[in-house]
This record gives structure tokens, C-alpha cells and sequence, in this order.
């Protein structure tokens, strides 16, 4: 069984991230890069199932520039079979369905039975792509999963997805297309075997014509980024446990007028 | 430019609107000066329910009522839904953030061909054009987005925008429109429910209490959850708690939890990582109690103590307590 795993590389949380000099993107220097977290749950939960099933393949695909090679080179670490990566200049500024144009194109061409995502990438929390993705295609879809069990044959995937109140079990035909949530597993850290391994991995380079991809107008333009509004200045109640306590509940009700 | 702001509906699975579409309603009518209506994809919907939209300001709900709505399945709703659309041509489509419209909207998005602004915070018109303002990396910064055509797509985060106050005898034009409804390839097998604490959801509450390592173990969060029953809170957990096992991952706040953005925010314990900011902080009040004086939580706290969670916490409890009795 073949599955596709589509990544993306985003700033580390705790990085500092600045506005660049165009106003509409971030100043990249200095940054630590990494996969987003929610794509690591469906790399792990991808090679778990080609470990049950003792065979098949696992594809990581990313858009992203140069920089996302090391992100691709992480999956392959961790022991994904091989990469695709999507680098063009003229996806650069791609919004969400112009990046889920380009992954349903390398899926067209791989034709997995399954492909799983993150829920969402935690650069623009968007969460779009994996959905956009099952519209184009054309594929029954599934978000927040938190458990997920592909049959015997290879020809369905049981999934439980979260609501609000409770999880919701579904049965997919397969191809389908997965979001994954904290929860459904934790990800391996790779092994020092896997990360000289990950080196001899193929990772394809693919340009948008490669994938038939014509050139359009983005439908979702970030127009400006901006600091946080300044939040005005906290106050430390002083005073023993009982004092700072009645205070306290005191400024919530007058001044506050929070409770 | 003409057209009406449709409002997508989210319910409580019982023929009730929930009150975060009170929020969608007022900001798509301020926006659009009266033009919103609201679209309901539903199973069951009810007399009640249908009154309750019209009180909030939709002038017309647009009720697509089928069993093969339910569960949500986006195979069934965006064909049906694109479909009105293309008869209606509506010049914005509204949602709350909620997990199947997280996953509906964006597909409704890629099968209309036009963009998304997913939990928006903020909307303006420039001209004849909106303007969406959304947090990104980890909240960090504010992103303000354009969309090329219309309509245009955003999901709204409760709990920001202003509730429309509910007028008594305003009421909506129901529609019953005919759409074609697709069968389905997922087979829908069993709901688990959770484990209801009593207290509200999450990302619904007006006020949240959260716990974080400082909590010591799983067994100490009864305290919080007797103070959320006396002042209505939901309680919610720190990514520190939620991996050392000591709660659910569906309490957990932050960057890979949920996104809050309540009235009044009470941490107890916890630190103030940037992960756990990217989920609260929006929040209208904050209140943050912690022993360590240095711990970054302080910064973006309106009111702080400086002490140990497990004397302030009886304490405070004891004050709603009194507050609530009077």
C-alpha cells in the first residue's frame, strides 16, 4: 500500500518572528525550522501502518522553498521510502488552494491509496489544505482523527474523528484523505541509523510545469502583517493569600467587570 | 454591491442554534447592513430554533433539513451547499470555528474556486471590499487578508465578536430550497461520547480556569473543576499537563489544543510557554497565579498573584462563592 504524507516546514514555536521589510512576509533570518508538529503525527502514523502491514511505501511531499529540503530530509529520518519536493518560485506565494492544487497533482501522478496530513500547519493556522485537497481529488475525507485502522484488504479505513462532546467512527473507502490530531500517536525521534540513512533517500525536485500546473491569480492575498496590539499593563496583587484573593475578586467584578 | 452575508449554522445536534451563531449573525448584519441570513444544514431543526435565528438578525435561513445531513459529511454538504450558492450568489459565507467547519468551509472554499481566512478575529470593509485580520505564528503576529472574488469565506473565532442582541418579534423568512443530495462513501459506524464533566466546552465558555504543572498530579484538578462549577467555567489543561498524562488532550490549550478566547482567562500553575499563549491569547481578562514570580505568564496578565496555587485556589472559590450567593 502506497501513502502520502504532505509536510510543511514552519518556523519553530519559540522563535522569534519579525516582520520582513515588504510588510506581508516574515524576516527569515535567524529562524530554527522545523516540520509542523501535527504533520509529524501523520508521517508516525503513516509508517505504522506499512510496519503492520509488513509492506508498502511511504511518499513525503512538501511545497516550499530550498530551506523545506531539511524538513523533507526529517521524514525520510524518521523512515519514509522517499520525497517529492514541490520548489518553484512561481508557488511562492501560494495561498492554501493553490497549494492543494500542486499536492493533488503530485497525488494524481504517485495515485497513493491513502494520504495524510496534519490538521494544520502552525505558521498560518489555516487547516485548509487537507480538505481542499479532498475536494479536488475528489476523495472522502476525515479531520482531527484520533485513531485510524486500515482493513486487511487495503481497501477501507476505519477512523475515529474528534467532535465537540466525542469521537465520531467512520468507515472510508480508500483513496482517502486524513487530518491527523495530537492524540493519535507519538511521533519516534529518528535514529542515528535513519538520519545517515535519510542521506541516500531520493527526494525529487518537481517545477509547476513538471505537474501541469498553470499559472493563477492567488484567491486569499495577505495584504499586511502586524505586531499585537499592546496589552495594557498587568498588575501584581501584593499582599498575604486572603488580602490579594478578596482584591482580587474585587477587581473582577468593579473594574474589570469580568465575573 | 449587493448580495447577503450567509451564516452557516452550527447546532447543538438537538434543533438548537448554538449562541456562538449570535456572534456570526451580528458581525455578518454590522457588516453588511442588515443583509445576513443564515444557512441551516441539519437533520432536525426546530420551530424554536428557527425563531432564535430570526431574533438574532438573520432576515432569511436558508434550511436544508435531511437525515443524510447527519453526522457531517463533506461529501454530502458541499455539493448541496455549492449548489444554493450558485443560485443565490451570496457575497460572503460566515462560520463559527468548530471541527467540522474547520474541514467543511475550506472545502466549500476549493469547490467554489475562491480563498479562506480561517479563524478571523477581526473584519473590516475597505470600500467595497473586506478585509479579514487573523493571528499567526503562534498568535504572534496579526495577518490582515484580501480575497480576489466573492464570496468570501471565513470562519469566525467565538467568543471575539460582538453577540447580536436579540430582538423579540424579528423574525426570518424561511426558505426550503431543493438541493440534489449526493449519497455517501463514508459509512458513518458509532458516536463515543465523552465523559461529561458538567461544566461547559471549551471553546464555548465565557470564562476558563486552566491548570498547568504547577497542578503536581491529575488528582488536583477537583479544585478547579469545584470553582468552575461555582462561577460556570470550563476547565482546560497546559500542553505540560496534557503530556504528563494528567489530562485529555481535548482540555489542552494552546498551539496543538484548542483556541480560547473567553471573557475571563484563570491560569493556576502554569508557566505562559509561547504554545500555550498561541491559545489564549486573545482573551479578554487574564488572571494568573503561580509561585514563580519570573514565570513569562505575568506578562500579558492583567492581575497576578504571586503564590501557591493550592492556598489561593480554596481561597478564591470560597469568594466566588460568597460573590455568587449575594
Amino acid at each position: 500500500m502506497k501513502i502520502l504524507v504532505a509536510i510543511k516546514q514552519v518556523p519553530d514555536t519559540a522563535t522569534q518572528v519579525k516582520i520582513g521589510a515588504d510588510g506581508k512576509t516574515i524576516d527569515t533570518t535567524g529562524i530554527t525550522w522545523i516540520v509542523s508538529p501535527y504533520d509529524e503525527f501523520a508521517v508516525e502514523e503513516a509508517l505504522r501502518i506499512k510496519e503492520k502491514r509488513g509492506q508498502g511505501e511511504v511518499v513525503a511531499v512538501t511545497l516550499g522553498p530550498d530551506r523545506a529540503k531539511e524538513a523533507l530530509r526529517s521524514c525520510l529520518a524518521m523512515g519514509c521510502d522517499r520525497a517529492i519536493h514541490v520548489n518553484d518560485p512561481a508557488l511562492a506565494a501560494a495561498d492554501t488552494l493553490a497549494t492543494a492544487r500542486a499536492l493533488a497533482a503530485v497525488i494524481t501522478q504517485e495515485a497513493p491509496q491513502l494520504v495524510l496530513c496534519g490538521r494544520q500547519a502552525i505558521d498560518d493556522d489555516m487547516g485548509a489544505v487537507t480538505a481542499q485537497l479532498a475536494e479536488l481529488l475528489g476523495w472522502p475525507c476525515a479531520y482531527w482523527i484520533m485513531e485510524e485502522a486500515v482493513d486487511a484488504e487495503g481497501k477501507s479505513v476505519r477512523v475515529a474523528r474528534q467532535v465537540e462532546g466525542g469521537l465520531e467512527v467512520f468507515d472510508l473507502p480508500l483513496p482517502a484523505v486524513l487530518a491527523a490530531q495530537k492524540g493519535l500517536n507519538e511521533p519516534r525521534y529518528p535514529t542515528l541509523k535513519g538520519i545517515m540513512g535519510a542521506k541516500k533517500k531520493e527526494i525529487k525536485d518537481l517545477k509547476a510545469g513538471d505537474l501541469g500546473l498553470a499559472a493563477e491569480p492567488s484567491q486569499l492575498t495577505i495584504t499586511a502583517l502586524e505586531a499585537l496590539p499592546p496589552r495594557p499593563p498587568g498588575r501584581i496583587i501584593q499582599g498575604d493569600v486572603a488580602t490579594a484573593v478578596k482584591e482580587l475578586v474585587r477587581s473582577l467584578r468593579e473594574d474589570a467587570k469580568a465575573i | 454591491m449587493a448580495g447577503a452575508f450567509w451564516c452557516l449554522v452550527e447546532d447543538d445536534r438537538q434543533g438548537l442554534p448554538k449562541k456562538v451563531m449570535s456572534e456570526v449573525i451580528g458581525e455578518a448584519s454590522r457588516l453588511s447592513n442588515g443583509q445576513a441570513e443564515a444557512v441551516w444544514i441539519t437533520d432536525k431543526a426546530s420551530e424554536e430554533g428557527l425563531k432564535q435565528l430570526g431574533e438574532w438578525g438573520a432576515t432569511k435561513v436558508w434550511l436544508l433539513e435531511n437525515a443524510a445531513f447527519a453526522p457531517y459529511r463533506g461529501e454530502v454538504w458541499v455539493p448541496a451547499v455549492a449548489e444554493l450558492v450558485a443560485k443565490e450568489s451570496p457575497r460572503a459565507i460566515f462560520g463559527p470555528v468548530t471541527s467540522r467547519q474547520r474541514e467543511f468551509i475550506p472545502r466549500l472554499a476549493a469547490k467554489l474556486g475562491v480563498g479562506l481566512a480561517a479563524d478571523s478575529v477581526a473584519f473590516a470593509m475597505e470600500g467595497d471590499k473586506l478585509v479579514a485580520t487573523r493571528p499567526v505564528y503562534a498568535g504572534k503576529l496579526l495577518s490582515k487578508v484580501a480575497w480576489a472574488k466573492t464570496p468570501w469565506i471565513a470562519t469566525l473565532r467565538p467568543n471575539v465578536f460582538r453577540p447580536a442582541d436579540a430582538q423579540a418579534g424579528r423574525s426570518a423568512q424561511i426558505e426550503r430550497p431543493s438541493v440534489t443530495i449526493p449519497p455517501a462513501t463514508m459509512k458513518f459506524a458509532e458516536r463515543r461520547e465523552e465523559v461529561s464533566t458538567g461544566l461547559p466546552e471549551l471553546t464555548e465558555a465565557e470564562t476558563v480556569i486552566s491548570g498547568g504543572r504547577g497542578m503536581k498530579g491529575p488528582e488536583n484538578y477537583v479544585i478547579l473543576e469545584e470553582m468552575g462549577r461555582v462561577i460556570g467555567a470550563a476547565v482546560g489543561a497546559s500542553r505540560a499537563a496534557v503530556d504528563a498524562g494528567w489530562r485529555p488532550h481535548r482540555f489542552q490549550i494552546g498551539q496543538t489544543g484548542r483556541t480560547i478566547s473567553p471573557k475571563l482567562y484563570l491560569g493556576f500553575g502554569v508557566s505562559g510557554a509561547i504554545q500555550h499563549l498561541a491559545g489564549m491569547r486573545t482573551s479578554k481578562v487574564i488572571v494568573a497565579v503561580n509561585k514563580d514570580p519570573e514565570a513569562p505568564i505575568f506578562k500579558i496578565a492583567d492581575y497576578g498573584i504571586v503564590a501557591d496555587l493550592f492556598e489561593v485556589v480554596p481561597a478564591l472559590t470560597s469568594e466566588f462563592k460568597k460573590l455568587m450567593e449575594k
